[in-house]
């Protein structure tokens, strides 16, 4: 039944194509690989995900799940196909168009999939309802946006778009601009890791460990190699030029590349197969021979004495303890009136991006060139350079769009593999991990086990705080460091303590590495410390909203490292719930008045974050130029993950500078072409790069001004290769008359800004941080007793953005961050070697996000750039708190241990008696 | 090097497809939504036998000794299809597996040959006392379903033979059912713990029940023991009668990432109830 050469005619996006191949192909393979179609996106390959969904014969279907051979004869359209007219600009459909308006595309990964699924939807029902929209899209997974604009967008698709009206110079700030990267992002036409390749690229696959800790040795390679044309070449841990250790933090770096005759993390590489194009990627038979051995998956066996060790050197299996000491927290609780103690354990949790690891590499001449998904290419630069012993210079990473980062995709990855291959053999490389691949292999946020005391007095005031932190860091480094010292820091909450003992201290075991994941550990702290407040709240006898506001910071507090805080919004977030919280709670009352299964609840948390390093410098530079033919550069090297970054600095660097953002041209990033932004992580990117691109947007506009011999208020214009200045007078600033820089300008700055911070002495005390932003969440949820499951009813959000530069992309991330907190609190739990796929990994779907109202509350930063402040990773950080402290509300019960499955609220439940 | 192809036969009609089963293995490929998440590779490995083109294998038609349902119905066929009151818990059952695309894809013939302890298709078939059609170039049989999925990814399908339809009795059309699912989020849920119920009453009492349920032992049961103690019952005290102990006694779950054992039973219990409660008030008979 061979049916060599072309088997199937179908029709996509209105084009024939004669399918060739193998009929049992996935369509989604066919469409990226040979039609070319790579606007589909491939997240799990196993209908988990729904990233992959086309519209087959009128029918939403997964392409992933569809062999190619199935569909001779039928209609397919992509999400290349959904424009009015595809490829021209303007044209988008209204659908597409609602996605930009509303800011329902955020990284995008998930957008083909969620677009192709609602306009099969909406060719039968061109007004849905909100629940036919949620139903239509329940099987496409998004990890940033939190749904609600995505199906706002759907069910506000049958409006025609009204395009955006051109702002007035200076009036970006605070203004609802469209991304400025939208428009790729719902045409198919972004360009992620997996998406683009040169020509005649070797396929990379990793031999992993199917163990938790091993040794291995290989067998005969070349005879494997010999019996499979194929197979290009193979690489182990002796092919590594440079030094084989990497790691975020360099004085902790411990990870191998390519491992060493041990594996110290189930999934962890032991070799790289290039196969040549075409050739089945195949690496059944590899010749490698593992010993399992024995091995360590609970910190606290792993710090015991005579446990094993995980890294030698490391005595304890310790990595690191970060401490905060302020006055005597033990005197100050013995003297407290009312004491609370408690526990709260929480899981590895997944970042769960729709895009896996992926990326290509070439060699230009001397240069290794490396793209790939990234959220700190500079970082990548240097970990790839030391481990194939090459100098920076000599490696330029040019990042795709990233699906989705949230903090892992801050490690190297496969950049250091993709450079081995291409720099061993000359020939270009493509990798692309699998979703079991990138679960196993990457970082998870730190699993906690942590034990706190707070006390207050009579009149509800916080006396002291003791915190306890065990965090879980797996088989490397990674990110432990900054864990083990941002959650000391941040373990009172944003609520004035005279007394502070907290330590966190993070264990190597041989689970997956804790790194980074929105919020740096704070949010495990915020879950032992919020439902801890709600205890000690109903111990002294006062409502939990207003206990929280009578020890919330205000302007000039001091913080438990003794930095004394200004442009402080915890007090404003809280006073904006108050309304919310008393209509809440009259709700709830009313609701569960009458007797049954169904019990109402209300929970409030709080939330503060220090933005950038802690401690540690973190400088971002941005440079902003003048063609001398009038073009308007800026080199913008703060990685867009999908939170705005792009547009954001745009909007802030357009203000500074006082032309409109529809001015600009963006270049980067990509080492080569643009200067460092530095990482994008620890909510730092509006805060540090916008100051940056708020002096560079002021240091252009200042050289301009002297040019003209105008100061102050003067506006300026582009014109053909020039900048019209009118102030007083008018004045036209010749740029084609002024002499071009070595990049190329007639006119540039470029500035750098580092956060003004000072180290932490040897009890914390310190100025870690520059700008804290402050956050507040309400939740209204509903337990069912009998079963112990949750219906999440309404979530209240008010944030402190110090100024707010685009209020649909702060609304986006707030959304974003809720949806992850809803994970953290129901229902994502890592379990290495048994949760390794979307479908066994729970995160939520359409159908778990409540509606959210976003309150953005603006008390500006004096050092954020117009008093802004970080976002990001604040949202995610009350969420889950709140969650609990609802479900107590409801229930009575006190929960000590996150996901709260169905089956763990129920047994609590039971213990406390209920029926 | 050449591109591998595989061995894929897509024929339309059914004696073909029976010819190819008979002349050696050959993967049945229908929705593919079980056999593609099973594989990291970008092809299916053959030989294969896709039935999707097969004439008369997927729809819904009535006959007087009941219903056939084309084993290569879609579950979006099924939702969408006007049925009679006994088969709501199947269409329920269909808009609860997986998102719209798996819903799209997805035949309730693969549902059962895949055999999964959690497939959403069995409860809501076994309240309706259903019979499997099994095709191979050696004539046709039938099978109760309950003597056709023999265990986790075990059915009685021999190796040569094609699962052709479902069949309802006629006297199983009678009543109102409903299906409930317990996950851990909104959609694309592998359920915990899964019900299907199906309840005949006459003036006011129940004459007839059917309960199972799913994902509580390593396939899908009946609970004869509580479905005899619901005969006779007054509508109002249905839900009463069901006991966690004689649910219990009927079922075996595991625990696991998803639930304990206990848990389940519990689950198990408080679902039947509601699922009855939801059957209810059973329409008389004129």
């Amino acid at each position: 039944m061979n049916q060599p050469g072309r088997f199937a005619t179908l029709t996509v996006n209105g084009r024939a194509i004669a399918a060739t191949g193998d009929p049992a192909r996935r369509l989604s393979d066919f469409l990226r690989e040979e039609a070319g179609l790579r606007g589909t996106k491939s997240g799990c390959d196993a209908g988990d995900c729904g990233a992959c969904t086309v519209i087959a014969d009128g029918a939403a279907v997964c392409a992933c799940l569809m062999p190619v051979g199935r569909l001779a004869g039928a209609r397919v359209t992509t999400v290349e196909g959904l424009a009015d007219a595809p490829g021209e600009a303007g044209t988008l459909s209204r659908l597409q168009s609602a996605f930009l308006r509303h800011g329902a595309a955020q990284c995008g990964i998930c957008t083909p999939g969620m677009l192709t699924a609602a306009a099969a939807l909406l060719a039968k029902k061109p007004r849905p309802t909100e629940a036919e929209a949620e139903v239509a899209l329940g099987g496409v997974l998004c990890r940033c946006t939190g749904y609600r604009k995505i199906l706002a967008a759907v069910c506000d698709a049958w409006r025609e778009d009204v395009p955006e009206a051109p702002l007035a110079p200076g009036a970006a700030v605070g203004a609802r601009v469209r991304r400025l990267d939208g428009v790729p992002k719902v045409t198919g036409a972004d360009r992620f890791g997996a998406d683009e390749w040169p020509e005649g690229a070797l396929l990379l696959k990793a031999v992993r460990s199917p163990h938790f800790h091993a040794g291995f040795h290989f067998g005969d390679i070349s005879a494997w190699k010999a019996a499979r044309p194929g197979v290009a070449a193979i690489f182990t841990a002796a092919d590594i030029p440079g030094r084989n250790r990497f790691g975020v933090i360099p004085a902790f770096a411990d990870q191998p590349a390519l491992a060493e005759g041990t594996a110290r993390l189930r999934g962890e590489a032991v070799a790289l197969v290039a196969f040549e194009p075409g050739a089945e990627p195949d690496l059944t038979d590899f010749p490698v021979t593992w010993q399992p051995l024995p091995y360590l998956l609970d910190p606290a066996e792993a710090e015991a004495e005579g446990a094993q060790l995980v890294h030698q050197g490391r005595p304890g299996n310790h990595l690191i303890t970060g401490r905060v000491r302020r006055g005597d927290a033990a005197a100050a609780l013995a003297a407290s009136t009312h004491v609370v103690q408690g526990s709260m354990e929480t899981a590895f949790v997944e970042h769960a991006y729709i895009e896996p690891e992926a990326g290509s590499a070439w060699m230009e001449g001397e240069v290794l060139c490396i793209r790939a998904c990234t959220q700190a290419p500079v970082m990548d630069r240097d970990e790839t350079a030391a481990i194939l012993g090459l100098p920076p210079e000599r490696v330029r990473v040019l990042p795709t769009a990233v699906g989705g980062g949230f903090g892992s995709k801050l490690d190297v990855s496969l950049q250091p593999l993709l450079g081995l291959a291409v720099l061993k053999t000359g020939r270009p490389a493509r990798m692309v991990y699998t979703r079991a691949e990138s679960m196993t292999s990457t970082t998870k946020r730190h699993p906690a086990r942590i034990t706190a005391q707070i006390g207050c007095d009579a009149d509800g005031h916080v006396t002291a705080l003791s915190f306890d932190g065990l965090f879980d860091t797996g088989a490397y480094a990674s990110w432990g460091p900054t864990v083990a010292n941002r959650v000391p820091v941040h373990a009172t909450g944003p609520y004035r303590t005279p007394a502070v003992l907290a330590r966190a201290r993070a264990i190597h075991t041989h689970g997956p590495s804790g790194g980074a994941f929105r919020g740096f550990g704070v949010p495990q702290a915020a879950l032992a410390q919020e439902t801890l407040y709600d205890q000690l709240a109903d111990l002294a006898g006062i409502d939990r909203l207003e206990f929280r506001l009578r020890n919330a910071f205000v302007e000039g507090d001091a913080t438990a490292t003794g930095q004394v805080l200004h442009g402080t919004g915890i007090h404003d977030c809280l006073t904006a719930l108050a309304p919310h919280w008393t209509r809440a709670l009259a709700e709830a009352a009313a609701a569960n008045a009458a007797p049954g299964h169904l019990r109402r609840g209300v929970g409030v948390a709080s939330c503060w974050y220090g933005c950038g390093n802690t401690s540690l410098p973190n400088p971002s530079t941005i440079r902003l130029g003048l063609t001398p033919e009038g073009t308007l550069v800026l080199h913008q090297g703060a990685m867009d993950i999908g939170q705005g970054a792009n547009t954001v600095i745009t909007q802030i660097c357009a203000d500074a500078l006082g032309l409109p953002v529809e001015a600009f041209t963006l270049v980067g990033p990509d080492t080569f072409l643009t200067p460092d932004a530095g990482k994008t992580s620890a909510s730092r990117q509006t805060y540090v790069s916008g100051r940056a691109a708020q002096a560079a947007g002021a240091a252009l506009r200042a050289q301009i001004l002297r040019l003209a011999g105008l100061n102050g208020a003067a506006s300026l214009r582009l014109e053909a290769a020039a900048v019209v200045v009118e102030g007083e007078t008018s004045h036209r600033v010749d740029l084609a008359a002024l002499p071009p820089n070595p990049h190329g300008y007639a006119l540039m700055a470029e500035e750098t800004y580092d956060p003004p911070t000072a180290p932490l002495d040897a009890d914390g005390q310190g100025t870690p941080y520059a700008v804290y932003g402050y956050g507040a969440q309400m939740v209204e949820l509903e337990v069912d007793t009998e079963l112990g499951t949750v219906r999440l009813l309404k979530i209240t959000a008010a944030h402190d953005l110090g100024r707010v530069i685009n209020p649909t992309l702060a609304e986006g991330q707030t959304e974003g961050g809720i949806a992850q907190g809803i994970g953290l609190a129901l229902m994502e739990e890592y379990i290495p070697g048994r949760t390794e796929n979307l479908h066994d990994y729970l995160i939520p779907t359409i159908g778990d996000v409540p509606p959210i109202e976003s309150l953005l509350i603006e008390r500006a930063d004096p050092e954020g750039p117009f008093g802004a402040k970080g976002l990001g990773e604040h949202v995610l950080i009350p969420t889950a708190p709140a969650i609990l402290n609802a479900v107590r509300h409801a229930t009575g019960v006190t929960i000590t241990r996150v996901p709260l499955l169905p089956h763990r609220l129920r047994a609590a439940i039971l213990a406390k008696g209920a029926p | 090097m050449t591109e591998a192809t595989s061995d894929y036969a897509r024929p339309t009609a059914l004696p073909e497809a029976l010819a190819l089963l008979a002349a050696g293995p050959r993967t049945v490929l229908a929705g593919g939504t079980d056999l593609y998440p099973a594989t990291q590779a970008q092809r299916l490995a053959g030989p294969l036998l896709d039935i999707t083109a097969l004439d008369g294998l997927a729809g819904i038609t009535a006959g007087p000794d009941g219903l056939r349902i084309g084993a290569g119905t879609t579950w979006t066929a099924l939702a969408e299809a006007d049925l009679p009151p006994a088969l709501v818990a199947l269409q329920q059952a269909a808009r609860l597996v997986g998102g719209r695309q798996i819903q799209n894809a997805g035949t309730l013939g693969g549902n059962l040959c895949n055999a999964s302890p959690a497939a959403d298709g069995v409860p809501p078939l076994l309240v309706l006392g259903a019979e499997v059609e099994l095709a191979s170039v050696r004539g046709v049989r039938r099978l109760p379903l309950e003597r056709f999925v023999l265990g986790v990814r075990k059915t009685a399908l021999a190796a040569d033979e094609l699962l052709t339809a479902v069949h309802i009795p006629a006297a199983a059309l009678a009543g109102r059912s409903a299906f409930v699912k317990l996950g851990a989020r909104a959609y694309l849920v592998i359920s915990i713990a899964m019900v299907a119920v199906r309840i005949v009453a006459e003036r006011g009492q129940v004459v007839e029940a059917a309960l199972a349920v799913g994902a509580c032992s390593a396939v899908a049961r009946r609970l004869p023991a509580v479905e005899a103690a619901l005969v006779g019952a007054p509508l109002s005290e249905v839900a009463a009668r069901i006991t966690e102990a004689e649910v219990a006694a009927a079922l075996s779950p595991i625990a696991d990432i998803r639930g304990t054992a206990d848990y389940r039973l519990e689950a198990a219990c408080v679902l039947l109830r509601r699922a009855v409660t939801q059957a209810l008030p059973v329409e008389e008979p004129a």
